[in-house]
């Protein structure tokens, strides 16, 4: 297991180089270069070069990215152009936020999903079945910005139990914390929901009709065991698979969802840095962003030795 | 440990296994092969599954009345009346109108256009570039197939919405260039659906076949490839049409896509949540069209999906 | 429902008629089967494919998918109680408990995301309760007994560590963990190599001499068996066509159908000639012939089988079989 972590860890730190280098890249194609952006708005040719010397724009490309890339190894990811503020500690102080939302939904999406899943799945055919088929079809269509300002129509504005807007950090009120983000974060599983629900029935179906099933049936085990332990264990790869490919997906809705609902989150962070042109800011929060996919597709990956150990043997 | 104990049967000719009365998955050929009247045989299919069926259905109408606008369309989406602005339905406006007192039934018919329009550029996109590029790793194989891999796994390694509005900060905002950078996005996609596709025909016995006899590439591509590659690759387009236009909403809804005084289903909605206490019919309508366009396609891409049958879905994986 | 438990048989299946719903409607898949299988006793069903050998034997426990299937009538009586109408709760207690099932696939029968020896130990847990360790405990004894080495070590493998016969191997041993009165084996060799399948069919003579359970076991191949069974029940298209004492059913059969089982057993075999076989097959629930359901198929067919339903009925000391010429036939058995 410790082997195969590491192997793991190894083979991804040729991509986080490569990865790295585009992000860093993406400012060079800036049409007239990144200094346009802290220059003002009617630099002379002096501001811009005093701008470029400062930046360390003149230096080789290469070099350039690789004072970058070794600095933000150390934790130095730069400055912002906006305020000066370091790039590191902007995203950091944002994160628990989204951390809260984004752990907030799946866990909304995994009760509400797998419910819903295999609630259909062990009745096929039955209204509870075609139910569950038609919410799955229909959450898969819903706009999830949309149902956001939906709930907060109903809930804060209609009938005012819900705050509408703004975020409480957990430490100063678990109450209020929660209170602000479910609305968000109910908004944001509904897709989720709808394909953790669609994976989780057809991957308990197939598990049904297998012949281990019906050893275990033979033993005399309780439906709840029967499907809490025998037919869950195998249906588990696809349906984390549909967790990881969501959970990837989040990441990019709270940009819409943090702007919506005042939280303020790197998403937050992210549409201010794209609107002011922050590129120290948006090369950051890309490293990060792409560093912490790869881990969740790891988790993912890893899992499978976990829910298959036929994969571990291989 | 040996595992071959057991996976040969020593039965006597007549006599078979006991009979199981559980269903079991029936097995298919992992490509069907090119009938006559397959496509025929495909619509009656499609046509006799309800939920296709209906989607199919709206989405027709829903393109006659955005496309067909200026004929529907009872003001113009630019009109400006001070004196209704942020109206409920009336009779004057069925949906309303908004703090400019533009009629909101007129602008979302106008702005479905615009929405539509910039999915359908992106998916586009994404075809013109993954569809190739899936088709050459797939059927080629060995370095350019290494090589793309890692490209689309890069691609891969950032959420779509993050890396469109990243290549936004770098080369501004406008709904065109939005909708381009989305199309380069959803092309790893697509490449990874098309090149398993590929794949398995490849791997059919046919093909080698056909290379040996030496049958020009071209007619290897035309006769064998692309009929085969062509139910996963429509089953994906409905589906990133419907990945799009939610993308061009977010995008629009943000201020990133479509630009004032031009009417997108997102920037309605983008505007709508500033007025959403007062006149909340300026958002219930645009997220009801959209959701109907989605439902729409995703209706259509489920239709096609089951229709192309079990096969398809496992060139898929 | 009525009916009393005739004594002195550890199960006994009376009259079982079960239908199956199929793309054609219901159809009769059992038509009134009735055998006893007495305490200590191995009772071999055998029959083709589309026989009902299977349909009966996951009946007893309540197995058959109850969505597709339904009693028209019968009883299957077990310690005073007819398992039929017993509610799945119940049932549930006697399963893996005091009756226990054993299938054909050792391959996929066991499930792929748990270690042999959690699995063995959990059919104990489930039904005498206490720790896991003592579960696991009792799982390598169990796995020793079953002649799998160094059985301590391998509870913690994956069954895909398993060879087939092991794999059938520790089946048997979760089928017996709580010693069970009565073992079913659903054609628990046929999915095995021929050397594996002696050994597993020596293993459950050893078991029932050991624990006394009564078996149950299910074939498409009498050869299998010659050594294991005391007696034979023969299906055919859902009926039973002949029971026997196991000795005379291989030395003189009396239902011809039985007498083409035999002649196609491999062992009968003459080297270099082809083994003979029983022309055409089974018929299919919805197309049953009318009179004898194997008349289409019997070289021995006269006129009068085709007329009206044959019964069982019972020929010399204790025998049964369900043919109109049983008295004129003299068939032959094994050479």
């Amino acid at each position: 297991m410790l082997r195969l972590l590491g192997a793991r860890l190894l083979t991804m730190v040729p991509l986080l180089l490569v990865v790295s280098f585009l992000i860093y890249g993406l400012i060079a194609l800036v049409p007239g270069g990144p200094e346009t952006a802290l220059a003002g708005s009617n630099p002379t040719p002096e501001k811009l070069a005093m701008v470029r010397e400062q930046l360390g724009l003149n230096e080789p490309f290469l070099v350039q990215y690789w004072n970058w890339f070794s600095a933000a190894v150390q934790g130095d990811l730069g400055k912002s152009f906006v305020n000066g503020q370091s790039v590191w500690s902007a995203i950091a102080g944002g994160f628990p936020v989204t951390l809260s939302l984004v752990i907030l939904t799946l866990l909304i999406a995994a009760v509400l999903g797998l419910g819903l899943g295999l609630a259909a799945a062990l009745r096929p055919g039955s209204w509870i079945d075609r139910t569950a088929t038609v919410i799955a079809s229909l959450f898969m269509s819903l706009p999830y910005f949309w149902v956001g300002m939906m709930l907060v129509l109903v809930f804060a504005i209609d009938l005012r139990v819900l705050p509408a807007i703004g975020y409480v950090p957990f430490a100063q009120s678990p109450t209020d914390w929660f209170l602000h983000l479910i609305t968000p974060a109910f908004a944001l599983a509904i897709v989720p929901v709808a394909v953790v629900a669609r994976q989780t029935r057809a991957a308990v179906t197939g598990v049904m009709t297998e012949d281990y099933v019906r050893t275990a049936e033979a033993k005399g085990l309780r439906p709840v065991r029967l499907v809490g332990k025998h037919v869950l264990k195998n249906a588990a790869v696809p349906v984390v698979t549909a967790f990881g490919v969501e959970a990837n997906r989040l990441i990019g809705a709270t940009v819409v969802m943090e702007q919506l609902f005042a939280l303020p989150g790197v998403g937050k962070l992210t549409y201010f840095s794209v609107f002011s042109r922050d590129f120290p800011m948006v090369q950051g929060i890309l490293l990060i962003t792409a560093i912490l996919i790869m881990f969740v597709n790891l988790a993912v990956d890893l899992s499978y030795g976990y829910f298959n150990p036929k994969i571990k043997a291989t | 440990m040996t595992q071959n104990q057991g996976l040969h049967s020593t039965e006597p000719p007549i006599m078979t296994a006991g009979t199981m009365p559980r269903p079991k998955k029936p097995e298919e050929p992992a490509v069907r092969r090119r009938r006559a009247g397959r496509f025929g045989q495909l619509a009656r299919r499609f046509a006799g599954n309800k939920p296709a069926l209906a989607g199919g259905v709206l989405l027709f109408v829903i393109l006659v009345v955005t496309m067909g606008a200026p004929l529907f369309a009872p003001y113009t989406p630019e009109q400006i009346n001070i004196a209704d602005r942020l109206s409920g339905p009336t009779p004057a406006h069925w949906l309303g109108t908004d703090a400019l007192g533009r009629d909101t039934l007129s602008r979302l018919l106008f702005g479905g256009q615009v929405s539509l329009a910039a999915s359908a550029l992106s998916v586009a996109i994404a075809t013109l570039i993954g569809l190739p590029l899936g088709i050459l790793a797939g059927y080629v194989g060995r370095g350019p197939d290494w090589l793309l891999n890692r490209a689309s796994d890069i691609l891969m390694t950032f959420p779509a919405l993050v890396l469109t509005i990243a290549i936004i900060a770098v080369v501004g905002p406008g709904l065109t260039t939005a909708m381009i950078s989305l199309g380069i996005v959803y092309s790893a996609r697509l490449f990874r659906v098309i090149r398993s596709a590929t794949l398995v025909v490849r791997q059919e016995v046919y093909i080698e076949a056909s290379i040996s006899i030496g049958t020009p590439g071209r007619t290897i591509l035309l006769r064998r490839i692309l009929p085969n590659v062509l139910p996963p690759l429509l089953i994906q387009i409905s589906f990133l049409l419907a990945s799009a236009l939610l993308a061009e909403v977010t995008i629009s809804l943000l201020g990133l896509g479509a630009l004032p005084p031009t009417a997108s289903w997102g920037s309605m909605l983008g505007q709508a949540f500033a007025e959403i206490r007062g006149t909340p019919s300026l958002a219930v309508f645009p997220g009801i069209a959209i959701a109907l366009a989605t439902l729409s396609f995703n209706l259509v891409g489920d239709g096609l999906r089951d229709s192309f049958g079990r096969a398809t879905r496992k060139a898929e994986g | 429902m009525t009916g009393t438990e005739p004594s002195g048989s550890l199960l006994s299946i009376e009259d079982l008629r079960i239908d199956f719903v199929t793309d054609r409607g219901w159809v009769n898949v059992l038509n009134g089967v009735s055998f006893d299988i007495g305490k200590n006793e191995i009772v071999v069903l055998v029959g083709e494919s589309g026989s009902g050998k299977t349909v009966t034997s996951l009946s007893v426990l309540g197995l058959v998918p109850r969505a597709h299937s339904r009693k028209t009538s019968g009883h299957i009586w077990y310690d005073g109680k007819d398992l039929t109408e017993l509610p799945i709760g119940e049932l549930r207690d006697i399963r893996g408990n005091e009756i226990s099932m054993i299938f054909q696939e050792p391959m996929t029968s066991l499930n792929p995301a748990f270690t042999v020896g959690d699995q063995i130990a959990e059919a104990y847990r489930r039904h005498r309760g206490g720790k896991k360790k003592a579960a696991l405990a009792r799982a390598a004894e169990m796995l020793d007994l079953v002649g799998i080495p160094n059985a301590a070590a391998r509870l913690r493998d994956y069954p895909h560590e398993f060879s087939g016969g092991m794999r059938q191997r520790a089946m048997i041993a979760m089928a017996l963990i709580c010693e069970p009165r009565l073992l079913i084996a659903d054609e628990p060799t046929t999915a095995l190599d021929v050397t594996v399948q002696a050994q597993i069919v020596e293993l459950l003579i050893r078991l029932r001499d050991e624990t006394g359970c009564g078996i149950l076991f299910i074939t498409h191949d009498l050869g299998v068996v010659a050594e294991l069974a005391d007696k034979v029940v023969v299906m055919y298209a859902g009926e039973v066509v002949e029971t026997s004492v196991a000795r005379d059913l291989y030395i003189q059969p009396k239902h011809p159908y039985t007498e083409g089982l035999l002649a196609a057993m491999p062992q009968q075999g003459v080297r270099g000639e082809e083994l003979p076989t029983i022309p055409g097959r089974t018929p299919e629930p919805w197309s049953m012939p009318s009179g004898c359901r194997f008349g289409p198929r019997c070289s021995h067919a006269v006129e009068e089988c085709g007329k009206a339903v044959i019964p069982l009925s019972v020929v010399d000391n204790g025998r049964s079989c369900r043919c109109c010429r049983s008295g004129d036939l003299a068939l032959g058995g094994v050479r």
